[in-house]
């Protein structure tokens, strides 16, 4: 049964149909990538899934149950999480304290407790920071934890931003270009990350330019081309498929030079 | 040097309400990066509805606690009905419609009840008290105590609790917030309602001293506005040095050059800060990373 599924969502702005008519399914332990050529709507597809734009149309249904339009703290604790392309993250926090909040939902308890001390909130407080070490171990920032997120690099915020969406322990984690602006080397443990997280059972929903890692990695790819599904299937089908060598060669000249 | 002393305490006083209105402006615009210039008329509403409570019968204090259940209601209200339906307009329309929802409360406040000066009894009776040839009224330290409490207990609230704590994630990252499963609207909700509710707070005890009518939230918000643009705007810590700050000079100017200055000071300080240091004292200068 899918765990996520999209079925005809739509968004407009103004008279531009940015997303139009968009269909298909996320599996557990699944990679599904979303590409296609810049303005593709591919953000826009994934701002309406988890909740930051209302879709104009079509629904999303997460482990069947209706969520279209939800709020994206209500997604939250549905399981669905996500990055930024161009991050969201407590830049004045220490880096741990970002995974912390990750917690939030995990760590809520009554705020008597909070006030008073209380062992109850005492032992939420050290599972949560136990779990964040953990993570930042995973994604390798465990060195960094007391220094100021807005002092580490690009790269590096990437990765925290994954560890704080891990933290809320998703069914289903939205990455919007986990490997734009990485070097060679940390595309390769992104791409590492990525494939033992789905090991792990967690469905995978990716936006990403770089077409090697999205090849790779991806057990399905969906292409949008001015907000519409030109095609589907595994990798080597799309790589094939003579639409999407035409949109990308149509219009993407200056995307491959960005690869 | 007596003379010092007792500008001093009375500069602290009024400095003790200044940082509590300042404090409200800190705790909305944190939540919101609006400044809410309607914080005068929490302060006013939390006089005017004691004092008609009071009228009416109620003991005191219960008169007081209705007055500050009340306008955090109002608060409230604020936000669902004028600030919330404006979601995503610029900052500048939101900041006027608090100007608009200030002069409603205002004209409300005036039809409801009316355009008299009131006060109430003070607490502890009005008998001064004397410390080293100064005097100090009782009600001064229920004001300055009543500040400390507050700042005390927003202190505990934002260090120790998981609520507080996701109020300060909603002021550094809005959707990073979101992500995590903060629900933001809620944070505003509770922003308003406890600003208000210490607006009306400060309005209680300082009404036995300077008196209450329904035009004195105006320059309770511009002074409370200059005291947090001094301690830097979005900081608590910055609210209560700012208040104090600008109570003092305050009574300073008026004991030592005239009282008919006192009120200038305010705007000095505004335009101080804005010429010399726009951040405030705690204020970080805000550099966005793209």
């Amino acid at each position: 049964m899918s765990l996520l599924e999209v079925s005809g969502l739509g968004i407009a702005f103004g008279g531009l149909m940015a997303v139009n008519d968009v269909s298909f399914a996320v599996k557990p332990g699944e990679i599904v990538s979303v590409i296609g050529p810049n303005g593709a709507g591919k953000t826009t597809l994934f701002n309406m899934i988890s909740g930051i734009y209302r879709p104009g149309r079509g629904a999303v249904r997460l482990n069947g149950e209706d969520v279209t339009g939800e709020a994206p703290h209500r997604l939250a604790e549905k399981g669905l999480s996500r990055t930024f392309q161009n991050l969201q993250i407590f830049q004045e926090m220490t880096v741990l304290d970002n995974v912390l909040a990750g917690y939030h939902l995990q760590e809520r308890g009554p705020i008597w407790a909070d006030l008073l001390s209380l062992p109850s909130m005492r032992r939420r407080a050290t599972i949560a920071r136990d779990g964040a070490r953990a993570l930042l171990e995973r994604v390798r920032l465990d060195k960094t934890e007391g220094q100021q997120a807005g002092s580490l690099s690009y790269g590096s915020l990437k990765r925290l931003e994954i560890a704080r969406a891990l933290a809320l322990n998703p069914k289903i984690l939205l990455l919007d270009e986990p490997a734009a602006g990485c070097n060679a080397v940390e595309t390769e443990e992104i791409d590492h990350l990525i494939t033992e997280l789905a090991g792990s059972g967690i469905a995978i929903l990716l936006v990403e330019h770089d077409m090697k890692l999205v090849m790779r990695i991806s057990s399905h790819i969906i292409v949008l081309d001015h907000g519409e599904k030109i095609a589907e299937g595994d990798p080597a089908t799309v790589s094939r498929d003579p639409q999407v060598i035409a949109a990308y060669l149509g219009a993407g000249q200056e995307e491959e030079a960005e690869c | 040097m007596d003379a010092l002393l007792q500008f001093i305490f009375s500069g602290v006083t009024v400095g003790a309400v200044y940082a509590l209105v300042a404090l409200g402006f800190t705790i909305i615009y944190n939540a919101s990066d609006v400044v809410n210039f309607a914080q005068g008329e929490f302060v006013m509403l939390g006089g005017m509805i004691t004092v008609f409570a009071h009228q009416a019968g109620l003991p005191l204090a219960l008169a007081a606690v209705l007055a500050i259940i009340v306008t955090a209601a109002i608060g409230v209200a604020l936000n669902k009905l004028a600030i919330e339906p404006a979601r995503g307009a610029p900052v500048v329309s939101v900041i006027i419609i608090t100007i608009g929802a200030s002069i409603l409360i205002r004209g409300a406040t005036q039809l409801i009840f009316d355009k008299q000066l009131h006060r109430f009894p003070a607490f502890s009776g009005d008998d001064p008290i004397r410390v080293m040839g100064a005097t100090i009224l009782p009600q001064s330290l229920w004001v300055t105590g009543g500040a400390l409490v507050v700042f005390a207990g927003l202190w505990l609230f934002f260090t120790r609790t998981l609520t507080g704590k996701a109020v300060l994630a909603t002021a550094n990252n809005r959707i990073a917030a979101q992500l995590v499963g903060i629900n933001t609207g809620a944070i505003m909700t509770l922003s308003f309602g406890l600003s208000a509710a210490i607006g009306a707070l400060a309005g209680v005890l300082i009404t036995p001293i300077t008196l209450v009518s329904y035009d004195v939230g105006v320059a309770l918000a511009l002074k409370g506005f200059a005291a947090a643009m001094l301690g830097g705007m979005g900081n608590p810590k910055g609210a209560l040095v700012g208040g104090l700050m600008l109570g003092l000079l305050e009574a300073l100017t008026a004991g030592y050059l005239s009282s008919q200055y006192k009120d200038a000071v305010a705007f000095i300080v505004i335009l101080a800060v804005l010429f010399v240091m726009p951040q405030g004292i705690f204020g970080k200068s805000s550099t966005e990373r793209v």
